[in-house]
């Protein structure tokens, strides 16, 4: 397994020269940030009402800039046939979706570490209770990726793929997007931690189940 | 020459939903043979090599590689060797980077890939463009890197899939020489070549709408006449 932690390697080194990915990721999220903070300019004066809608607007970025990364992950794989060349290597098929999903989340990762604080500057907000914001940001963002990177490889070589991703991965993550957004947004609002375990707790069974079923069947996910 | 028997195919039958690929091939393969798996288009050669290579499961039958069966056969996946049209190579990695990354899934131990590595370039003509990504590299030179690429482990199997689409004469030339470099090397290529596939090879499998309607020694005096007589034909598969 630990083999297959080459291809997350060799996609973030491929990344770096590139920058396919990440740059229209990052673009992707400003812009959306951009616009809401002029559509919503009236509540800006107000920290009470930003955090009303600053769970939204960030779920917003996240799952649609993930949506833009996980379109092109597995498409280095597909150019040149190279998707065919790692299933004939002596690893474990599911060490490659593993290299994937860790390839993506890191790229998601980012992508929010630039993000928040842009949302801060733009909507004039000072974030409370960062830590546990982030962790639910973690959860949320990977099992957002787990689903993704299997519908991606399931999706890849199918005509018009790139439209059927985000139709078939929307519905499929709305388990977690729900306790994501709502633990967020309550978070944002002030919310005890504590009357929001049962969010937090039903991310961690989502990621730990869609984690566990996802490296069990991509081998027939990729099987031709 | 001859010693251990490589590949053992047993009834293998391959459907596409209603299109039967594969009818039943049997086949044996003993180490050292250089078989040319010659047919029209759509007489199930490309599906062969691919259960060959595990990227296909068979729809019925059983394959035996190096004695292992079925679904072990992670097991012996570093000892297959796989060189097609597509040429299995990262477009912004450097040709060093390539081989590397293919020899560390390989479980190959640094210091042996690297010198691996180095030595292989220079076998395929590529010593001064190691650092460049394979992206500006020629139709050529991408084929004799994934060559590099294919033998970087060192396989005693070496299935190739039309290897020399869209090479020139010399490309091609220097790619004959390399693929006879290593006699020890069994090799199953499946080409259109007719030419290339009785100078190169000493087996021909003749195919047809996903049989193997003849099995003949390269210097056979009817060999070719039959791969001509089936190769000219329209081919096709058998449906439903």
């Amino acid at each position: 397994m630990l083999k297959g932690l080459n291809i997350a390697f060799k996609d973030l080194k491929i990344e770096s020269r590139a920058r396919e990915i990440f740059i229209s990721m990052v673009v992707f999220s400003l812009l959306v940030l951009i616009i809401f903070s002029i559509a919503f300019s009236d509540l800006l004066s107000s920290a009470s009402k930003t955090a009303t809608v600053a769970s939204g607007v960030l779920w917003i970025c996240f799952i649609f800039a993930g949506t833009l990364g996980l379109n092109r992950t597995f498409a280095t794989e597909v150019q040149n046939g190279c998707m065919d060349a790692l299933k004939m290597c002596p690893i474990p098929r599911n060490s490659i979706y593993l290299s994937k999903v860790i390839f993506v989340f890191l790229l998601m990762l980012l992508v929010e570490i630039i993000t928040i604080p842009m949302f801060s500057v733009l909507f004039n907000y000072q974030f409370t209770g960062i830590i546990w914001v982030g962790i639910v940001i973690l959860l949320g963002s990977f099992g957002f990726v787990v689903v993704g990177c299997l519908i991606s490889a399931l999706v890849i070589r199918a005509r018009a793929g790139e439209m059927l991703l985000p139709v078939l991965l929307l519905p499929l993550s709305l388990p977690v997007i729900i306790p994501a957004v709502s633990a967020t947004s309550g978070l944002l609002r002030g919310e005890d931690i504590f009357s929001l375990m049962s969010y937090i707790r039903l991310l961690v069974v989502y990621d730990f189940v869609f984690f566990a079923v996802s490296m069990l069947v991509f081998e027939y996910v990729v099987e031709d | 020459m001859m010693g251990e028997t490589v590949l053992i195919a047993e009834d293998i039958f391959r459907d596409y939903g209603c299109l039967h690929a594969l009818n039943g091939i049997n086949l044996r393969v003993e180490e050292g043979e250089f078989i040319a798996i010659i047919g029209p288009n759509g007489a199930g050669k490309s599906s062969l090599l691919k259960i060959f290579t595990s990227l296909l499961s068979p729809t019925k039958g059983t394959l035996q590689i190096f004695g292992t069966k079925g679904n072990d056969r992670e097991d012996v996946q570093d000892r297959i060797g796989m060189l097609s049209h597509d040429t299995f190579l990262y477009d912004n990695l450097t040709a060093r980077e390539n081989l590397l990354f293919f020899g560390k899934l390989y479980g190959m131990e640094h210091a042996a890939l690297a010198e691996r590595c180095d030595y292989l370039i220079r076998k395929v003509g590529l010593w001064k463009r190691a650092e460049d990504p394979v992206k500006n590299f020629s139709r050529g030179m991408k084929q004799r890197l994934s060559f590099a690429r294919a033998i970087i482990h060192d396989p005693s199997l070496l299935l190739l899939d039309e290897p020399y689409t869209g090479l020139d004469m010399n490309a091609s030339s220097l790619m004959e020489n390399l693929l006879m470099e290593n006699p020890a090397v069994t090799k199953i290529m499946v080409t259109h070549d007719l030419d290339k596939a009785f100078r190169l090879c000493s087996r021909l499998l003749i195919m047809e709408a996903g049989n193997i309607v003849h099995d003949v020694a390269a210097n056979d005096p009817n060999a070719r006449n039959f791969a001509e007589a089936i190769c000219s034909s329209s081919g096709g598969q058998f449906k439903c």
